[in-house]
């Protein structure tokens, strides 16, 4: 299996990939993980916005808007 | 947090929650939940309130409390604000955490989305590690089922080891047999989470303790015990004040607290690694359960959405829809409102007329009848005509848009501009909220987590116009840029118009928020998630029914109230004299080289000043002022209407110069009492007065000069 890590912006729209580490701190770190996003989950980048920053992913079940400088910090493995 | 009777005007101020029990058998219910999943909804159906509902997240965010009787008892219920979790990071969930543990509910409600019931439950877990007396109500149940998802709700029951069932809010449907579990909480035997081994012995070393203190106890001995291993500070002294135990001077607990953290410590666990663990552990948990119980038919089940997000947010067409909606709502409102408008100042007047024909008839004497009829009576009318028919317009084509879901995706497609700004992207949300009444926009903005990017919010909310003003701005535009003859061309010059000067208020607030950024309220942007809720089909008659009962008639009604009193100020104002003037020209005369110099006169700015309580007032003080001090004339339209004001000295400068003030000068007293009331802060408050203030005083003062050397 080709697996590689890229960070969760990588993402192309439609493209599934599950978390490998969180490297965001402070309240940004629990924000996400109380929206259920921790190492481990499946997140699919489902929209752009039109300047391309904040993305929407889908995470279990609903979708997310994060700003790219938080989901540069979301490493994920594709 | 929409706009309704219960958040807009003075009721927009927030004077802390007080449970108002009936008698003492009435058993108090939270109703907790997710942003978004229809608690709102739920707290309607039963008790027949009207807290608004509106597709976004994050609407309710004050304790909203309501009585619903049900099987003879009282049951008093309290829609504590959306929240995705309990632990505290916010102000939404301490409110939220902090009424389950010490409001002392007889049962806690919590609402799920039956669409996403994974990361609902998240909730529900930590919940029920607090309490035993919680119910599940799994709401949307219809909407999953258009989507394609099934869930087994028994078999949720047995796993989690309280009641669940399933609800539609929206169609009532299953909300009977909730309020019947309510009555069984007291058998419920919830389960606890499981957490690691190293934190499972903390635990096991502090609960025993725990246990023996505080005896019989509807908080949870296991959740207090982790909630000490954790150290969460904040948390432990409101505990601690409510057992009437100081849980960290107590000997034998400091001694097991001492033991539990080296056993973590000699884990390798950090207090942020801890954290970690236990959210962990409490998703995990969440994951497997859902692992059994919900199945998905189709893949793609909401595949419709995507499709009309990618249209809502292209990078070509996102932000043209988005002007061209605006547009649209202002279109149909001015239109719509020509015709109902004219109508009512016919009849109005007209019923003038007979009110002073009664008035002589039955001798009342002629100054106290002109006082009441062309003071009170007369602003009143005027304030009935004009702003009647744009709110009823208005407001339901609001509820429409925030129903359906398209607000978040404002908020989604503006965030990079308010980034860049060092400010939230949902100030977009509490920006369209301002449209409906900048008090109830104040109230949103709640919804900021960060305090300098929320009160960025509140200070430049004024510069978005709230429906007490739009009417104004609509009249000028109408008056004096587009002609009064009607048709259609006039009725899109003049959208267009307006919506020039919405975007110019929307460019202010970016501009007016950079520099906030960079100079009082220095820092970078904070957390921001946003979610983006699945698309509803907007209940069409509900609206109209709930934006004109509830919003429309009472934002009129506060007009109304101090209308007739300020009419009658006026009128009193116009009548006596001191010296060869009335009092209303002293003050006027006053004020008049300021005002000349910002482009307006005396009068307009006393206007302004006089309408602090109501920015509905403005048209209509000017109106009256100018009509006392020159001969009394029928104004039978807005065509009579310019010919009064042109009369009075209004060119194309004054009539821009008035639209620019009423955009940008100081908050209704409502607003500022309820900025005063949300930041606690003198200073702030006067800061929020003085900014949109200066700025249009700056701003008058440059158009108003700088237009004149051209003329």
């Amino acid at each position: 299996m080709n697996k590689s890590v890229c960070s969760l912006t990588d993402l192309k729209i439609g493209e599934t990939a599950r978390v490998n580490k969180l490297s965001l701190t402070g309240s940004m770190r629990r924000r996400v993980q109380d929206i259920g996003l921790i190492e481990g989950t499946e997140v699919e980048c489902v929209l752009k916005s039109p300047g391309g920053d904040p993305i929407a992913y889908q995470i279990r079940g609903a979708i997310i808007a994060l700003r790219n400088e938080d989901s540069l910090n979301i490493l994920v493995t594709v | 947090m929409g706009l309704t009777a219960n958040s807009t005007g003075l009721n927009a101020v927030d004077f802390g929650l007080v449970i108002k029990k009936i008698n003492d058998n009435d058993k108090v219910i939270a109703l907790a939940g997710n942003p978004n999943v229809g608690k709102s909804t739920v707290f309607n159906e039963l008790t027949g309130l009207k807290q608004h509902t509106g597709n976004w997240a994050g609407k309710t965010v004050t304790n909203a409390q309501g009585v619903c009787n049900y099987n003879n008892t009282n049951y008093i219920l309290v829609d504590i604000p959306g929240t995705y979790s309990l632990m505290a990071h916010s102000a939404e969930e301490e409110v939220a955490r902090d009424f389950i543990c010490f409001g002392n509910p007889d049962a806690v409600i919590v609402v799920c989305d039956a669409t996403c019931l994974e990361r609902n439950l998240n909730l529900v877990l930590q919940t029920i590690e607090i309490t035993d007396n919680v119910v599940v109500c799994v709401n949307l149940m219809d909407e999953a089922k258009n989507k394609g998802i099934e869930i087994d709700l028994k078999e949720l029951s047995i796993k989690l080891g309280v009641p669940v069932v399933g609800t539609s809010a929206r169609s009532g449907k299953g909300l009977n047999e909730m309020m019947n579990m309510l009555e069984t909480v007291g058998n419920n035997h919830p389960i606890s989470i499981k957490y690691i081994k190293s934190i499972e012995e903390a635990i096991a070393l502090v609960e025993p303790v725990i246990k023996e203190k505080i005896g019989d106890c509807t908080i949870h001995s296991r959740w207090i015990a982790l909630k000490l291993i954790d150290y969460d500070t904040a948390l432990i002294s409101s505990l601690s004040s409510y057992l009437g135990l100081d849980l960290l001077e107590d000997n034998e607990i400091a001694k097991s607290l001492h033991k539990a953290r080296e056993i973590i410590s000699q884990n390798n666990i950090t207090d942020e690694g801890l954290k970690d663990k236990i959210v962990s552990c409490i998703v995990l948990t969440a994951e497997e359960i859902c692992m059994d119980i919900v199945r998905f038919d189709r893949k793609c089940y909401n595949a419709n959405d995507r499709k009309i997000d990618k249209i809502l947010t292209n990078k070509w067409t996102g932000f043209p829809i988005m002007i061209a909606l605006l547009g649209l709502v202002f279109w149909i409102t001015i239109t719509g409102a020509n015709y109902p408008s004219a109508l009512l100042s016919d009849g109005l007047f007209w019923l003038e007329d007979r009110l002073v024909e009664l008035c002589i008839l039955i001798r009342v004497p002629k100054f106290i009848y002109e006082m009441l009829i062309f003071g009170a009576y007369r602003v009143l009318a005027w304030v009935v005509s004009v702003m009647l028919p744009p709110m009823a317009i208005f407001f339901p084509l609001f509820t429409l848009l925030e129903d359906l879901g398209y607000l978040p995706r404002v908020a989604f497609n503006l965030d990079k501009s308010f980034k860049k700004c060092c400010a939230c992207g949902k100030q977009a949300l509490t920006m369209v909220m301002g449209f409906g009444c900048n008090a109830a926009g104040i109230v949103g903005c709640r919804i900021i987590d960060s305090p300098r990017e929320r009160l960025i919010a509140m200070i430049t909310n004024n510069f978005v116009p709230c429906n007490g003003r739009f009417p104004t701005l609509i009249a000028i535009i109408t008056m004096f840029f587009v002609g009064t003859t009607g048709g259609l061309v006039q009725s899109l010059v003049s959208t267009m118009l307006l919506t020039v000067v919405i975007l110019l208020g929307i460019f202010m607030t970016f501009a007016i928020s950079a520099l906030l950024s960079k100079t009082i309220l220095k820092g970078e942007a904070s957390a921001f998630t946003l979610e983006l809720p699945p698309y509803r089909k907007p209940k069409i008659l509900e609206i109209i029914v709930r934006s004109v009962f509830d919003r429309t008639l009472f934002v009129l009604g506060r007009a109304i109230a101090i209308s007739a009193p300020a009419g009658l100020v006026i009128w009193i104002l116009a009548n006596i004299s001191i010296g060869n003037y009335t009092l209303l020209a002293h003050c006027s005369n006053f004020l008049n080289p300021f005002a000349q110099a910002l482009g307006m006169d005396g009068v307009i700015l006393l206007a302004f000043i006089l309408g602090f309580p109501a920015n509905e007032i403005v048209i209509p003080i000017i109106i009256m002022s100018y009509m006392a001090t020159g001969s009394i004339m029928k104004l039978d339209s807005l065509f009579e209407l310019r010919q009064l004001l042109v009369n009075n000295g209004w060119t194309w400068i004054t009539a821009i110069s008035t639209m620019l003030f009423s955009l940008m000068h100081f908050p209704c007293s409502t607003t500022c009492l309820t900025i005063k009331k949300e930041t606690q802060s003198n200073k702030w408050t006067a800061i929020s007065f003085l900014v949109p203030t200066v700025t249009g005083i700056i701003i008058c003062f440059l158009f108003a000069n700088i237009a004149r050397l051209f003329i």
